[in-house]
């Protein structure tokens, strides 16, 4: 019963880490190569709108990543996001002097009144999370679409303690980026240090065995989901925030940019791996490639082509990098029964 | 947990491969949801001419093609790719991108007709990439195709944007704008029906539809069978990325101008018009019937409640809560029984 | 018997569908004592593990646990009150670390309810001490093997201090000496005061290692008694519930001309120069160990995996690789082993499965002809004397046997040269078991080659004019009908014979 020796991808900390390290790799070259054809964009304000825009999406990549890995999706983030940005844009607009710490409740609970919607359904009806989700995008962008009635809520309306989030900056780094890095250090904590977290990617792994081993899933499932709902509308409030106002249109198309991101940072979309850091890693890598494209007066139209590229690159490389590990396995393992 | 009974017996939720034997005669459960979709047809029907005088009129079925035709004709592959178990969100980014290279091309002073042509060669392209990249590397196609979904509509802004394309020969544009002479019956509705039938006859009647059903119940029987699993799915998404480009064509005539973001999002109503129409998103089950009906539903569902001046975010609830519907009605006896049983158990 | 038991399963029915997995299963297991329960396929062993799994929920009968009625309401249930199971498939997670596979839901805590990763990872140490095997308990598990895989399994179970622990059949994968310690395992907890449920269709484990059989048959209890009151042969009778020469009824026939002629066929490190030649009018069994490689010779040669060296030749002419549709069209048919996944779409009528290999022939201007598809699929039905309420059920519906004949009729249709049939009767009832040998000889009666896959010895001794045992993705010997013995067969398969039958 020798066991197979394989030390060169033994370990699944170190796997992840060299994932992370790639992606932490290419967001430096994108930035140095593209510092060399334009030295102002190097410069503090240009690396703050940087880390600014890559924000909110990393922040949905958080949520979008614990229910990625359960082998569930959640499309429905970008529609919460607009929703919960205007209903708390709306509750300052009415009921000025309401404090903005209110403001980050009502956004939360909102995104997780309608996570725990789509848990439930999912979890209950076993319908496909991709349909369920989709249907909950429409339902909100209409909901919204009536709730907004073609209103803009303008920056007069929202307190100044808010919008500050959404500019001022600590030690030269955006508020808004420092509420996302610590929501992505608890949870990428989180995720490596709970029962119930493991749950989520022994769900996600092999199904049946998680119900051989009395996981319940339903109920992480669910947990998933809630959970990324209550982040999609904190990134609402945060919308509100950096944006200042908001109309019907806000977060719209946010839900494939943010699966673009989740998946470009290494976690598989069939479930069972990945970590919410490199989900956030990779929303940053996103947005260094647009901003770069950008500050190289390459046309912004490529912004999109690249990030689809991009997405379809990384999915074919890991899809390699499997196949060839299954392959030298197998190749082991016969040269093992040899003996 | 204990029990007193000498005959402790506990229903359990029947192992997955043992329901399919419960919920057999797939025909019958068929024929139920497309009668309901004619109930649902006529109670549409009855509600829109009860609220306006306008609804029932001929001039009616002219406008419904006209909304519907393009996603109407991206809905019959995609019902195909979603028998086989896979899916293709890329379709409504392929009519964006095919509307941009002729308008891109034909700006640029070729022939209109030329241009169409390289439209069409660019979807047949998009399609194989979408087919080689599922079929060839094994990927997962919902990634692959939120992956060319973003690629074309880029690709789309890089050809054309920001520039709006017009002028196009008004012999072709007026295919949009007037039905067929002496009907009321718009071209792409006409090109729809067509291809529905041809669909419906390769669906129900050929060894392809066979194989098509086969491959999204059990890939791996259909495989032993000698049903070239592989190849049947990268041909139907070539056939997708054909007809998306040929909707793009349309789509571009009738609005007799184009830009590069045309029919953005649209890919959600044509998977929810499949979805509506009773196929089965875990593949395998489905007709041509139901999603012909499923589009003439909701054609008229959105002709209603525009006369009726609802928003058209409220048609988006209504679409969004249709899927749900439909997905969850298949699903809620086996729910239900699940519920009851734990219930019990407790 | 003094001890009380510490696991009884009374009277247990378990139906699915139209399908009675159990009908009367009965198990007594006693503190210390290692209990083998043997039986054919489809005997029912799999469906009682799952009971005592937790997994299904008898449809009547009665549980008790330590003398109480107890109903396991799933897996966690049966988990609690001390069973652990160890499955015949092993049950990981690829993508957790091995120690995590072995305390998921259970990890060792710090302060605030966080995993201790290293106490974690040094528990899962000391169990593989214990067991005397070196496994990293930090590596992920995509990428064991099946017997480290196993390990695992095991390992889990002793760290949940399992009071009864059931092994499905968890020596098909392993090799000698890993089953050795594997039975050391199994004393060591019986030292402990465990009850171990030994599944396995190797009898010589069985005597090796229990101290009590139960034997069943059709999903029902056939006796039950100390393993030294009673030989091999009883066991064996009891289980088939016949003479083993009434059962098979292969007439003797005269071989005729090559059909089939495979040459050097290898495929990565999974099959090694493989090569046979199959006649006209004869049954080749090939027989061997699970995971021996004889599954993936039949898919390379009818081109379901491509084969990376060799040659397949069906009547002198060479078959492209990779191409199920080429085999086909050459004369090759194909039954396979996993009939619920491979070998029939469950969810399609009887009807459309029988015609599903022969679509091609029923075409007209590209259609199909519904009335020849009818008069073909009558006719099969009636041929094969499948037994079905409306042609159009699905074929879910039926019983095994009678899903083995669709498979069949599904084949035979195409009227083939060849046909691989990768075990022929698994999981299927006993008198529908002979009927499946008797349209067998039938076919090679009539000049059919047939290659025939088989783990149940007596129907390879039974059917086979010739005996061919592979070992490790190699074939180890070649027996013709007189000279194989099980005894010899056995020693082949387990890679004791190598050199011998050279």
């Amino acid at each position: 019963m020798t066991s197979v020796t394989a030390p060169r991808f033994a370990r699944t900390g170190s796997l992840l880490r060299v994932r992370e390290l790639g992606i932490g790799v290419a967001i430096v070259v994108v930035f140095a190569v593209t510092t060399l054809t334009n030295h102002d964009f190097a410069d503090a304000n240009s690396v703050q709108q940087l880390l600014t825009g890559a924000a909110l999406i990393a922040l949905l990549g958080v949520g979008e990543t614990m229910v990625v890995v359960t082998r569930n999706v959640d499309l429905s983030v970008g529609s919460v996001v607009g929703f919960s940005a205007y209903l708390v844009g709306d509750l300052f607009a009415h009921h000025p002097g309401t404090p903005v710490i209110l403001g980050f409740v009502v956004g939360i609970a909102i995104g997780a009144a309608i996570g725990a919607i789509n848990g439930i359904v999912t979890t209950v009806s076993r319908v496909p999370s991709l349909v369920v989700t989709l249907a909950m995008l429409y339902i909100i962008r209409g909901i919204d679409g009536m709730v907004v009635n073609g209103h803009t809520i303008d920056p007069d309306k929202i307190p100044t303690a808010l919008t500050a989030v959404g500019y001022r900056t600590v030690i030269g780094i955006p508020w808004l980026a420092i509420i996302v890095a610590i929501v992505v250090a608890i949870a990428g904590y989180a995720m490596r240090a709970f029962r119930a977290s493991r749950d989520l990617y022994a769900i996600g792994s092999n199904p049946d065995a998680a119900m051989l081993a009395g996981i319940p899933t339903g109920r992480r499932v669910f947990t998933a989901f809630t959970l990324s709902g209550a982040l999609a509308g904190l990134a609402g409030v945060l919308f509100l925030a950096l944006h200042a106002q908001i109309d019907v249109t806000g977060g719209t198309g946010y839900e494939l940019t943010v699966i673009s991101a989740v998946v470009v940072g290494g976690v598989a979309i069939f479930g069972g791996s990945g970590t919410v850091l490199g989900a956030a890693l990779g929303a940053v890598l996103l947005n260094t490639i647009n901003q770069a494209l950008v500050a190289a007066r390459i046309s912004a139209f490529w912004d999109e082509a690249i990030a689809g590229a991009l997405l379809l690159a990384t999915i074919a490389f890991d899809r390699w990098l499997g196949l060839r590990v299954a392959r030298r396995l197998r190749t082991a393992e016969g040269a093992h029964r040899d003996v | 947990m204990t029990s007193e009974t000498a005959n402790p017996v506990t229903r359990a939720p029947l192992p997955p491969d043992d329901a399919t034997a419960e919920r057999r005669s797939p025909l019958r459960a068929l024929l139920r949801w497309e009668s309901a979709l004619v109930v649902v047809l006529v109670a549409t029907l009855i509600f829109g001419s009860a609220t306006s005088d306008h609804f029932l009129q001929v001039t009616n079925v002219f406008y419904i093609g006209l909304n519907m035709g393009e996603i109407a004709i991206m809905a019959l592959p995609l019902m195909l790719i979603i028998m086989t178990a896979e899916i293709d969100l890329s379709v409504a980014s392929m009519l964006g991108l095919s509307g941009a290279v002729l308008g891109a091309l034909f700006g640029a002073g070729w022939s209109v007709w030329a241009a169409m042509g390289v439209s069409l060669l660019v979807g047949l392209a998009g399609g194989a990439l979408n087919g080689l990249l599922v079929t060839r590397l094994g990927l997962p196609s919902i990634a692959v195709t939120i992956g060319t979904l973003a690629l074309f509509r880029g690709l789309a802004e890089i050809v054309l944007a920001p520039r709006t394309v017009t002028g196009f020969p008004t012999s072709l544009t007026t295919i949009g704008a007037v039905p067929i002479s002496g009907t009321e019956i718009a071209w792409s509705t006409l090109i729809f029906l067509v291809l529905a039938v041809v669909a419906g006859v390769i669906l129900h009647a050929t060894p392809l539809g066979r194989a098509i059903v086969a491959t999204g119940l059990q890939p791996e029987a259909a495989q032993f069978s000698g049903i070239r699993v592989n190849r049947l799915k990268f041909w139907l998404f070539v056939v997708s990325g054909l007809l998306c480009s040929f909707a793009g064509i349309l789509f571009t005539l009738k609005n007799a101008s184009v830009s590069y973001d045309a029919g953005t999002g649209l890919e959600l109503n044509v998977v929810a018009i499949v979805l509506f129409g009773g196929v089965s998103i875990f593949g395998g089950k489905g007709s041509v019937i139901g999603v012909v009906l499923s589009v003439v539903v909701v054609g008229c569902l959105q002709q209603v409640l525009t006369q009726l001046n609802v928003a058209p975010e409220i048609q988006n609830i209504v679409i969004g809560g249709l899927l749900l519907i439909s997905v969850i009605i298949p699903n809620g006896r086996e729910a239900l029984r699940r519920i009851r049983a734990r219930a019990r158990r407790n | 018997m003094t001890t009380q038991p510490l696991l009884v399963l009374e009277r247990a029915t378990k139906s699915f569908g139209p399908v009675r997995a159990l009908v009367d299963a009965e198990i007594t297991l006693i503190p210390g004592e290692a209990h083998a329960l043997v039986g054919e396929n489809g005997a029912g062993k799999s469906t009682l593990v799952k009971i005592l799994a937790g997994v299904h929920q008898p449809d009547s009968g009665r549980l008790l646990i330590d003398g109480e009625p107890t109903v396991f309401t799933g897996p966690a249930a049966a988990r609690e009150a001390g069973v652990s199971i160890i499955y015949q498939e092993p049950t990981l997670f690829p993508d957790l670390t091995v120690a995590e596979n072995i305390y998921i839901g259970r990890q060792p805590l710090r302060p605030g309810r966080r995993i201790d990763r290293s106490a974690m990872n040094t528990a899962a140490a000391e169990l593989f001490a214990r067991l005397g095997v070196r496994l990293d308990p930090d590596r992920q598990a995509r990428g064991l093997s099946v017997a480290d895989q196993q390990i695992v399994e095991i390992a889990k179970a002793l760290s949940l201090n399992a009071r009864v622990l059931v092994m499905d059949e968890p020596t098909a994968a392993l090799t000698t000496v890993e089953v050795r310690q594997l039975f050391e395992v199994m004393r060591t907890l019986r030292a402990h005061g465990a009850a171990v449920l030994f599944i396995s269709h190797r009898l010589e484990e069985v005597f090796a290692s229990c101290q009590r059989v139960t034997i069943m048959r059709d999903g029902q209890f056939v006796r039950s008694a100390p393993i030294d009151e009673v030989t091999v042969d009883e066991i064996i009778r009891s289980m088939v519930g016949r003479e083993l020469s009434t059962l098979f009824p292969k007439t003797p026939t005269e071989p005729g001309e090559v059909v089939l002629e495979v040459d050097g066929l290898g495929r990565d490190n999974v099959l090694r120069d493989i090569g046979f030649t199959v006649r006209k009018g004869e049954i080749v069994a090939l027989a061997g160990l699970v995971g021996a490689g004889r599954s993936e010779v039949a898919r390379a040669i009818f081109g379901i995996d491509r084969r990376t060296s060799g040659t397949v030749r069906l009547n002198g002419h060479d078959l492209p690789n990779g191409r199920p549709l080429a085999a086909m069209a050459a004369g090759i048919a194909l039954v396979p082993e996993d009939r619920r996944q491979q070998g029939l779409v469950m969810e399609l009528g009887i009807d459309r499965n029988l015609t599903l290999a022969s679509l091609g022939r029923l075409r007209r201007f590209g259609l199909i002809r519904r009335r020849a598809e009818r008069s073909l699929t009558r006719e099969w039905a009636q041929r094969l004397q499948v037994k079905f309420g409306r042609i159009t059920n699905a074929v879910a519906t039926l019983s095994g046997g009678n899903q083995q004949k669709v498979v069949l009729g599904k084949w035979l249709a195409r009227d083939p040269a060849l046909l691989i049939i990768d075990e022929p009767t698994r999981g299927i009832d006993v008198g529908t078991k002979s009927e499946v040998h008797r349209i067998l000889d039938g076919l090679v009666g009539n000049g059919m080659a047939v290659l025939m896959i088989s783990s149940e010895l007596p129907e390879v001794l039974g059917m086979a004019d010739r005996v061919l045992v592979m070992h490790e993705g190699r074939i180890t010997a070649e027996f013709d009908r007189a000279d194989a013995t099980e005894d010899a067969i056995m020693r082949a398969a387990t890679g004791q014979a190598a050199e011998a039958a050279a």
